[in-house]
């Protein structure tokens, strides 16, 4: 019999509860119970996200699988598919950084190559609390290691990423994993479960009790001892997960298989409920045929385990022989634990005996959904007021050479080489752009072009205002491929919020992606996939609104490929587009002021359209030699970007004030580090400026000179005035040394 | 000329060799499994950078084991050039067909970047294309890459010239600033006694192609087609004479 406190322990309200005794016409067993909730929690129900989350655009003549299989799909030609998705795995990489974050890197390739597809790139999107508070730099260590330690040993290279530190997430930090794959667009594979009587296989590492939503969800039958030795996060094995996709993509290339889905969050309920749902079948398994890692195991055990390294498949009846030799040549037992039925149920047996009868489609699609209330947090009337004038009037502290290096210092501005050289992100050789440098750029082997792709998130805009947050988080991914010099083809979100029952939060969470949904469609950039990552809150104190974009473009001619860097001296210096000194939510005020104010930067997306649509065609035709997208710390860092790792390419810049502030100190920071978005540093060698003037002209895109490349200094005047003259090792150096320093390894 | 690259069960950068080989160089390549009994008559080997077994024990501990491996030493004993790259040579070194062995890298983390080596021989079959101090700008991605051997094995090693590349700055300078992982006398890479077999960190497949920043690894490759073509030459002439003359011996 089940009691108010079971229902409770496993986080279904008394309604839920209604629902699934309406669903079974009976009460549900204890089994039943565990799998309802674990299928309609949050995370694998998306209950309270879901109607938000049907507003987003999903399609476009490119897309070839939207959201609802395990990964996206956009065709990028000669018969080719990429298959990309972002995922969470942010409370686990608190609770044990290394493993947790080792594990999430593990789960995206999964979802990748169950499509079909070989892995062939990783980026990731990371924030932790402020670098200097106790605490941080061991979160850091390990979750760089982990996503290293996984990553590096199956041999999918992290070419790109991004990593931003405020308190707000000292207590919840954030990794977010990307994954890439190539597939043959006519062989994409699904994850259903079709044609009555097949097979379905169990393959990968053993089912253990680790996972099992941990002490919450224990039972009264659990003993209260055994489930205190449950580990709350599983550990990643990556070299069976090699075994396993080789084993794979080795099993899709014959054509014995129906469908393939990884085990994941909710482990084999959700494996066996979702394909049976996709194919409008049924499943039925016997737990006992199920690998075990221990002894003792009990259906509810088993069947919510969240072991790592598994995969369920449905085979053609009849093939099985074939099937199982793949896996004994890659050391992999594949066992029979069940078979497609006609329906509609997942049944499960434990030695024979019927432990768990429910209706896949209760489990899935006629999960809970909520609306629910949302409020305007209070706090924005306070903070986007932002009186510049005000501002002006305090003592000024610093030269605007001074505060070019203290953000250049800044952990989230400065050098992340000390993150990045401990990935692999070279294995594959396909590997262009080297992460730091711009987008992730790959060439695709056996053909001209090349992918590009990014992840970008600002979360001080999304607190200032989500909904012009999430919109610059699209704009500025899509940019930043743009600069690389490819045309952006489908993204892919992450949204990383607080507790949903919160109305201010629920309120955060729609803007932002009604926000996501506006940029989306005006850059006709859909998304085709991610993942809701909500309770992000320590002690009732939530993260910033946190929304990552993953942006994947194509390149035409992978030669043709752009990263930041300038390449020579004597180059024009021309900057496309407009500013306009906002330094609302900026860098700047945040570390020189000391202040998390004003409105984020506006965006007018019909601007924005045109400047990427200008840069991809620069690029395309040659026309410019590097591009940088302008945004933390404004046009005075991306300049300084600009020089950094060439060599010591310098740069003088005259600029021009815009006004805005009254105060002439202020408009001067306003230009040099106010960060209006729709920017893009470009150089280009003399004798094809004209051509790029009359581009950005024809397109009705603002393009000026505004310097030239060249001499060991960083010099930048505000009219006429020298506002920023520093030598540019001096500033290298600062930008270089700050993360290192701060985690403790001596600086070569 | 065929290259067999060994494929074990954690490689991954099997089929950057065979890339780098065929699609790069031309040749002809040929993944052998590591479970397979027979090398199929190739002409050069590489063993290439991975995670062999996962390497949860020591690397390249269990790789010696595979089966492939007692055909690997044959053909390393009748003289055959063979190439262990990252992974591939820590697997030649637990094989016994490579001294020294690989400590944890000296700062405890993976590493991975662009490097500069400078050849110090040129007298084996994967840098006779190469000018003795030439620098190579190659990458390394390694964790377990801190080349260590007992006193008496490096005074051997230097006696017999078996320090192929060692680690240095762009211009040549064997200086410690520039070891990347604490390797004793910055040693990239080495050859056995017979000098046919070489194992190295750096990966040269990765620095094939100007798309990726370098092709300066396309030299070590190119020596191992060199080497076997004058190899040929010499046996077909060899082969010639005892044809002229079969009662000779």
């Amino acid at each position: 019999m089940i009691d108010r406190a079971t229902i409770e322990r496993h986080g279904l309200t008394a309604d839920e509860y209604a629902r699934i005794v309406g669903f079974l016409g009976r009460e549900p067993n204890l089994t039943e119970l565990g799998i309802f909730s674990v299928m309609w929690s949050e995370h694998c129900s998306y209950k309270s996200s879901r109607v938000h989350l049907r507003t987003l655009p999903t399609e476009g003549p490119q897309v070839l699988q939207g959201p609802g299989e395990n990964a996206g799909a956009v065709d990028i030609g000669d018969g080719l598919a990429a298959v990309f998705k972002i995922e969470s795995h942010n409370h686990p990489s608190f609770i044990e950084p290394y493993q947790g974050a080792a594990t999430g890197v593990g789960g995206i390739i999964r979802d990748i190559f169950t499509m079909g597809a070989r892995p062939i790139g990783l980026m990731n999107s990371l924030r932790f609390g402020d670098l200097d508070a106790p605490g941080t730099r061991r979160l850091v260590e390990g979750v760089v290691a982990g996503i290293a330690g996984y990553g590096n040993a199956i041999g999918v290279p992290t070419i790109a990423g991004e990593v931003a530190f405020d308190p707000v997430y000292a207590g919840n930090p954030l990794v977010n994993v990307f994954c890439l794959g190539i597939a043959q667009a006519s062989d994409i594979v699904k994850g259903v479960a079709s044609g009555v009587g097949n097979p379905v296989y169990y393959v990968g590492a053993k089912t253990g009790r680790d996972g099992i939503h941990g002490a919450t969800m224990a039972s009264a039958e659990f003993d209260e001892k055994s489930a205190e030795k449950r580990p709350a996060v599983q550990v990643g094995d990556p070299f069976m997960e090699k075994l396993l996709l080789e084993a794979c993509l080795e099993v899709m290339q014959t054509d014995a298989l129906v469908g393939i889905q990884d085990m994941g969050a909710a482990g084999l309920t959700c494996s066996t409920s979702e394909m049976g749902s996709r194919g409008g079948a049924g499943i039925e398994i016997d737990v006992a045929h199920v690998p075990q890692r221990e002894s003792g195991m009990t259906p509810y055990e088993i069947m919510l385990s969240e072991s790592q390294e598994r995969m369920l498949l449905v085979v053609k009846a009849g093939r099985e022989a074939e099937v199982e030799r793949i896996f004994e040549k890659w050391d992999l037992h594949a066992s029979k634990i069940g078979q497609v039925t006609s329906d509609g149920l997942l049944r499960v047996r434990h030695h024979g005996e019927l432990v768990a009868e429910i209706p896949n489609r209760a489990l899935t699609d006629e999960a809970p959904v909520y609306r629910r209330p949302m409020e305007v947090p209070a706090y924005l009337t306070d903070t986007q007021a932002l009186d510049l004038e005000a501002l002006a009037r305090r003592p000024t502290v610093r030269s605007s050479s001074d505060a070019l290096l203290a953000l250049l210092g800044s952990p989230n501005i400065a050098s992340k080489q000390w993150v990045f050289c401990q990935y692999d992100h070279m294995v594959q050789t396909n590997t262009a752009v080297l992460p730091g440098r711009g987008a992730g750029v790959l060439r695709i082997k056996g053909t001209e072009r090349a992918l590009a792709m990014s992840l970008d998130g600002n979360s001080r805009y999304c607190y200032l205002d989500p909904r012009r947050g999430a919109m610059l988080a699209v704009a500025e991914a899509a940019r930043n491929v743009a600069c690389a010099g490819a045309r952006p083809l489908g993204a892919t979100n992450c949204l990383n919020f607080g507790n949903p029952e919160r109305p201010p939060t629920m309120w955060q969470f729609a803007q932002a992606v009604e926000g996501i949904g506006e940029a989306c469609r005006a850059l006709s950039v859909p998304i085709t996939g991610g993942n809701v990552s909500l309770y992000n809150e320590t002690d009732g104190r939530p993260i910033f609104p946190t929304p990552i974009l993953g942006v994947v473009g194509l390149i035409a001619h992978a030669e043709r490929a752009l990263d930041r860097r300038f390449r020579g001296s004597g180059d024009a210096i021309v900057l496309l587009g407009t500013h306009r000194g906002e330094l609302g939510g900026s860098e700047y005020l945040a570390r020189i002021h000391g202040l998390i104010a004003g409105r984020p930067p506006g965006l007018d997306l019909k601007a924005e359209r045109a400047l990427q649509a200008l840069m991809v065609d620069l690029a395309d035709q040659r026309l410019v030699r590097s591009a940088h997208d302008c945004s933390d710390g404004g046009l005075a860092v991306a300049i300084a970007e600009c020089c950094f790792d060439t060599g010591g390419i310098g740069a003088r810049v005259s600029l021009e004030p815009t006004a805005v502030v009254r105060d002439l100190a202020l408009d001067e920071a306003a230009i040099l580090f106010g960060e209006s978005a729709s920017r893009i540093v470009v150089s280009t060698i003399s004798d094809r400026l004209d051509a790029v003037l009359e581009r950005g002209k024809a397109a009705g895109v603002p393009a000026q000179v505004i310097g030239q490349t060249g001499g060991d200094r960083l010099t930048l005047t505000v009219g006429g005035r020298v506002a920023v003259d520093v030598l540019l090792a001096e500033a290298e150096r600062v930008w270089s040394a700050s993360i290192p320093h701060r985690m403790g390894r001596r600086v070569a | 000329m065929t290259f067999a690259v060994i494929v074990f069960p954690g490689s991954n950068c099997d089929h950057d060799a065979y890339h780098a080989v065929t699609h790069v160089l031309g040749e002809a390549g040929e993944l052998v499994w590591h479970k397979d009994t027979s090398l199929r008559g190739a002409d050069a080997i590489i063993l290439p950078g991975g995670f062999a077994h996962g390497d949860y024990l020591r690397t390249g501990a269990m790789a010696r084991f595979s089966p492939i491996m007692s055909a690997v030493h044959s053909f390393a004993d009748r003289g055959g050039p063979v190439l262990g790259i990252c992974n591939g040579f820590q697997i030649l070194q637990e094989a016994g067909l490579l001294p020294g062995a690989m400590l944890r890298n000296r700062e405890l983390k993976f590493r991975c970047e662009h490097v500069h080596v400078r050849v110090e021989q040129i007298d084996t079959p994967f840098t006779l294309k190469a000018r003795v101090g030439q620098v190579l700008r190659i990458p390394i991605a390694h964790g377990d890459g801190n080349f260590f051997a007992p006193h008496d094995t490096l005074a051997a090693l230097e006696a017999n010239r078996q320090v192929v590349f060692r680690y240095s700055s762009p211009d040549g300078q064997v200086v410690d600033a520039w070891n990347p992982n604490g390797s004793l006398k910055g040693i990239a890479g080495v050859c056995s006694e017979r000098r046919n077999v070489v194992g190295m960190m750096p990966h040269p497949e990765r620095a094939c192609e100007p798309l990726l920043g370098s092709a300066d690894g396309l030299v070590i490759l190119e020596s191992a087609v060199a080497a076997l073509a004058s190899g040929r030459q010499e046996a077909s002439s060899a082969a010639s004479v005892r044809a002229a003359a079969p009662s000779a011996r």
